[in-house]
């Protein structure tokens, strides 16, 4: 029991990072590294937070809070997937710049807009966004409808990369974007879809950690952290979606992992918890090294990755 | 097939690559553009905080860094810290090799000074604590380079994620080390009490004259030494880089090296001269902002001083405006990311031109 608790925590941890990958993967299969995901994912939460707050007490039904809350948070992550693209496609910006400043104005812009909230005019929600396990008193209250759409959203953006024409114009663009220009495909547009769309699906992971996992009125604080982890998950899956669930939950058994071995009546030394904590970080290092050596034509990032498309340079 | 002629139709304008900018009218346009970015700013605050006029903004600004003597030497520290940080990720980013863990070097910098302090304060004079203390920081802050470069140059592995990965790594280590030297379980160090670079007419004195020095070293480096030259060659082409005869592999290595050797100076100057303690905070971002600072001199380590400048001031001016108006600690970030942004965005109008259509009468004279 204790097993299944501790795993179904895992997983459920590691959601927030299927919704930062897959949206970061998105980015990244249009040929844009976007850095700002860690901004990203706060700014989203905190306009879910935001929302739920402009609707605390209005006696609305809680399904359409929880749509209306979802809805508010891919907003504000495609609003900032916006203005990354606006920079970085149409001003040809450099996006490893952009990223970074994405993450500084993000992560300060939740923080201000969080600290102007009363926390239980959103933490109410916190029993909508674990439907329909809210009332669970282990691991499973996590696993709701929430849990649902992010793994939903894995898959479906798997197939929609490789099984449709959307998909298909898509890898074309980021992988060499003069010849999907010559072909026709309309490359701004489908550079601005992805990273829009993608910084939207990001921003969902926000809110999933604050309210579906967390639900305490500190956890915006540790988004940032997730959110680069997130980053890192997307070479772990090399670039496939449908990995990331299996990835996230891996990130997630290395993060909760911590806090878990004591329960199993092994007693840790104190300074053992930072040494746990690191875990993510080096296995993450270690999966780099090794895709790297491996070094097989289809596990590569797509070709333009981090180059901006400027069609009269030739 | 149609043979129907397809009426074209002009865009209105269309974007065109500019040969050379002067740079005097490089300095104008970035010039509006912080001061449209500072504008927009000052409505924001007004509208959103309530401030008394629009331009109180800016007012406090100023008064934040050069408010009184005090806020000048804190002004003039944190400018050599943020310059001092931002020369070491310059010579990789002259190679296009994107170090974003210059936080993380940085921070084992100041472990190992800090833990010589810790081990060995008692039992050397203080002198001799400074040196060990300095070459542990390089040392310490050069492996961190070396590490990620040795992977990069064998097998390309992914230099951003990889280095990003390596400040966590630090961090942790950071937190296990505090976790080891307060048996009260409370993690915060208290100052230790070895290892105090000489204080000269001003604490802040000779870190500032230090960073000054390294930045005329590193300028020479990068622009008058045959290895300065390798370093550019190799982030304008590989190719060509090896076409010359120049080891890619060894320029890589070298150049982290010293980029991390660099880092590990400024955490020895955090831990001899200015904080003598360590935390995980101890660097608080600044790794990151460094890149930016960087980016924005153009990788030149004098415009770096202005560059720095811009960003302390902005940073500091607005953690003054966060106490000025009781608003949230964070408003500062929002700040300093607009202004970012606008920055970032400017440079479109350095490298593009715009030409718009010409109206018919035009054409046809």
């Amino acid at each position: 029991m204790n097993v299944i608790n501790f795993l179904l925590s895992a997983i459920s941890l590691g959601t927030t990072f299927i919704y930062g990958s897959t949206g970061e993967i998105l980015t990244e299969k249009a040929g844009h590294l976007n850095l700002g995901i860690p901004g990203v994912m706060c700014v989203g939460g905190a306009s879910g937070c935001v929302a739920l707050s402009l609707m605390y007490k209005t006696g609305m039904p809680p399904v359409l809070i929880l749509m209306i809350a979802v809805l508010a948070t891919f907003l504000g992550g495609a609003l900032m997937g916006l203005i990354y693209s606006f920079l970085t496609v149409t001003l040809h910006a450099n996006q490893n710049v952009t990223g970074l400043a994405m993450t500084t104005f993000g992560v300060g812009l939740m923080k201000y807009m969080m600290s102007g909230l009363k926390p239980i005019r959103y933490l109410y929600a916190v029993d909508y966004f674990r439907f329909p396990f809210a009332d669970m008193k282990n691991s499973l209250q996590y696993c709701g409808v929430m849990m649902l759409l992010g793994f939903a959203i894995a898959i479906a953006t798997s197939i929609v990369l490789s099984r449709t024409r959307l998909g298909l114009h898509l890898r074309a663009v980021g992988e060499n974007p003069a010849t999907a220009d010559a072909v026709g495909i309309n490359v701004t547009a489908y550079k601005y879809g992805a990273t829009c769309i993608g910084s939207g699906i990001a921003g969902i992971g926000g809110i999933f950690y604050m309210l579906t996992y967390s639900g305490s009125q500190e956890a915006y604080l540790s988004v940032e952290a997730l959110g680069w982890l997130a980053i890192a998950l997307v070479i772990f899956t090399l670039w496939k979606p449908y990995l990331t669930i299996f990835g996230a939950s891996l990130f997630g058994t290395l993060f909760v992992a911590g806090s878990f071995i004591p329960s199993l009546g092994i007693t840790l030394d104190m300074s053992a918890t930072p040494l746990l904590k690191m875990l993510p970080y080096i296995v993450t290092v270690v999966v780099l090294v090794v895709t790297s050596i491996r070094n097989r034509g289809t596990n590569q990032p797509p070709a333009s990755l981090g180059t901006n498309y400027f069609r009269e340079e030739r | 097939m149609s043979n129907e002629i397809k009426k074209t139709h002009e865009p209105l304008f269309h974007v065109a690559k500019r040969d050379s900018l002067s740079p005097l009218k490089g300095l104008l346009i970035r010039v509006i553009a912080i001061v449209v970015a500072i504008l927009l700013c000052s409505i924001l605050t007004f509208f959103l905080i309530g401030t008394k006029n629009p331009f109180s903004l800016i007012s406090t600004l100023v008064d934040g860094s050069f408010g009184s003597e005090l806020r000048i030497w804190r002004f003039a520290k944190d400018l050599a810290v943020m310059l001092c940080i931002s020369l070491a990720v310059t010579p990789a980013f002259r190679m296009k090799f994107w170090n974003i863990g210059a936080e993380g070097q940085v921070l084992i910098g100041t472990l190992a000074s800090i833990s010589c302090a810790f081990y060995i304060g008692d039992a050397v004079p203080n002198g001799v604590l400074l040196v060990i203390m300095f070459f542990a920081s390089v040392v310490a802050g050069a492996v961190w380079g070396l590490i990620p470069a040795v992977f990069k140059a064998l097998w390309n592995t992914n230099e951003t994620l990889f280095t990003l990965m390596m400040n966590y790594v630090a961090t942790y280590l950071v937190a296990f080390a505090l976790i080891k030297w307060t048996p009260d379980g409370s993690s915060t160090l208290g100052i230790v009490e070895h290892g105090h670079l000489p204080e000269i007419f001003h604490p802040y004195l000779l870190l500032i004259v230090i960073v000054g020095a390294l930045t005329l070293g590193i300028y020479i480096y990068l622009y008058h030494s045959k290895q300065g030259y390798e370093i550019s060659v190799v982030g304008e082409s590989q190719k060509t880089a090896c076409y010359i005869g120049i080891n890619v592999k060894k320029v890589v290595i070298r150049t982290m090296v010293v980029s991390g050797a660099i880092c590990g100076v400024m955490g020895f100057l955090y831990a001899s001269a200015l904080d003598h303690t360590i935390t995980t905070a101890t660097v608080g971002g600044l790794g990151f902002t460094a890149i930016m600072v960087s980016w924005l001199a153009k990788f030149n380590p004098f415009i770096m001083i202005a560059t720095s400048a811009l960003i302390v001031f902005l940073n500091q001016g607005s953690s003054q405006m966060s106490t000025a108006f009781n608003i949230s600690s964070a408003f500062p970030n929002v700040i300093v990311g607009i202004i970012l942004f606008f920055i970032i965005g400017c440079e479109f109008f350095i490298n593009y031109r715009i030409k718009f259509r010409k109206s018919k009468g035009d054409a046809e004279k």
